[in-house]
């Protein structure tokens, strides 16, 4: 073997069993509400609590569509204003190319075993992320907690989003 | 490359504490590996295990993502978390001597 090798003992032990205090935490804020922009939290959230840190998600805005029982599964890809669709504006504006392009995203989702949108959030629940929602885009858009899936633990103004992301790394998307 | 000491054996470790070679993986390595996690390892953890193990073999040695585990190990999200409390995604390979996950789910 040409690197060199060291028997460290506690260093080691350290780094792959974390002690209980060094507990890392993320706190991701969901403001959009496309397909594209919905998965990148969720997984992201997802891979923070496989890998043993304390995650809260916070959905604002558009990003409540993630968590609204009529919406969640229903997300669109953006076709309009989206210069990764290579595909002129106009183009993309045409009636049923927004709905093409999400069921070939869906599809090719479905065929990588991606769950959907409902199925992530169940399995973030299940996982122990915390799940809220903001009060103030709640408001703007008339919606009521019961509006939002039952993983949603809470409805928090944006002060509260800082109280409990105290020491998190915050990722926005 | 890491060595370290488990069940009386030195063994070489991924600097993220993976086994290099699933091949020195034994029983007693494994409630080595978990004892340094803080976990005594108990049937639902051995159903974990054996599962990884099997599903690696299959797939060229590579560890099953989390997602897979809990669809198919017989143990859901839940318990997993519960099994593996201080993240389930790399602690299951990493006592089942397997390499870190690729998977992101």
């Amino acid at each position: 073997m040409g690197t060199a090798v060291t028997t460290p003992t506690t260093p080691f032990a350290e780094r792959v069993a974390p002690v209980a205090e060094a507990t890392r935490k993320v706190a991701i804020i969901c403001s959009k509400g496309t397909l594209d922009m919905a998965y990148p939290g969720l997984i992201l959230a997802n891979a923070a609590r496989m890998s043993g840190m304390d995650v809260m998600l916070f959905f604002t805005f558009w990003g409540l569509d993630i968590v609204r029982k009529d919406r969640m599964d229903h997300l669109h890809v953006s076709t309009v204003g989206n210069p990764s669709m290579h595909m002129p504006t106009m183009v993309g504006g045409l009636p049923g190319m927004e709905a093409l392009a999400t069921s070939m995203m869906k599809k090719e989702m479905a065929r990588l075993e991606i769950p959907t949108v409902s199925e992530m959030v169940q399995m973030l629940s299940d996982a122990g992320a915390h799940l809220y929602a903001c009060g103030l885009a709640m408001d703007m858009f008339k919606l009521k907690q019961e509006d939002l899936a039952p993983q949603v633990e809470g409805v928090l103004s944006a002060m509260d989003f800082f109280d409990k992301s105290e020491g998190a790394q915050i990722i926005f998307v | 490359m890491l060595t370290h000491e488990y069940a009386g054996n030195q063994l070489q470790l991924t600097d993220e504490g993976f086994l290099v070679s699933a091949a020195d993986w034994t029983p007693e390595v494994a409630q080595s590996l978990a004892a340094e996690a803080g976990i005594v390892l108990t049937p639902e953890h051995w159903t974990v295990i054996t599962y990884c193990r099997e599903d690696a073999a299959r797939q060229s040695g590579q560890s099953p993502g989390l997602r897979r585990i809990s669809q198919y190990s017989g143990v859901g999200m839940k318990d997993l978390y519960r099994l593996f409390p201080k993240g389930p995604g790399k602690l299951a390979a990493r006592i089942a001597g397997l390499p870190k996950p690729k998977a992101c789910l």
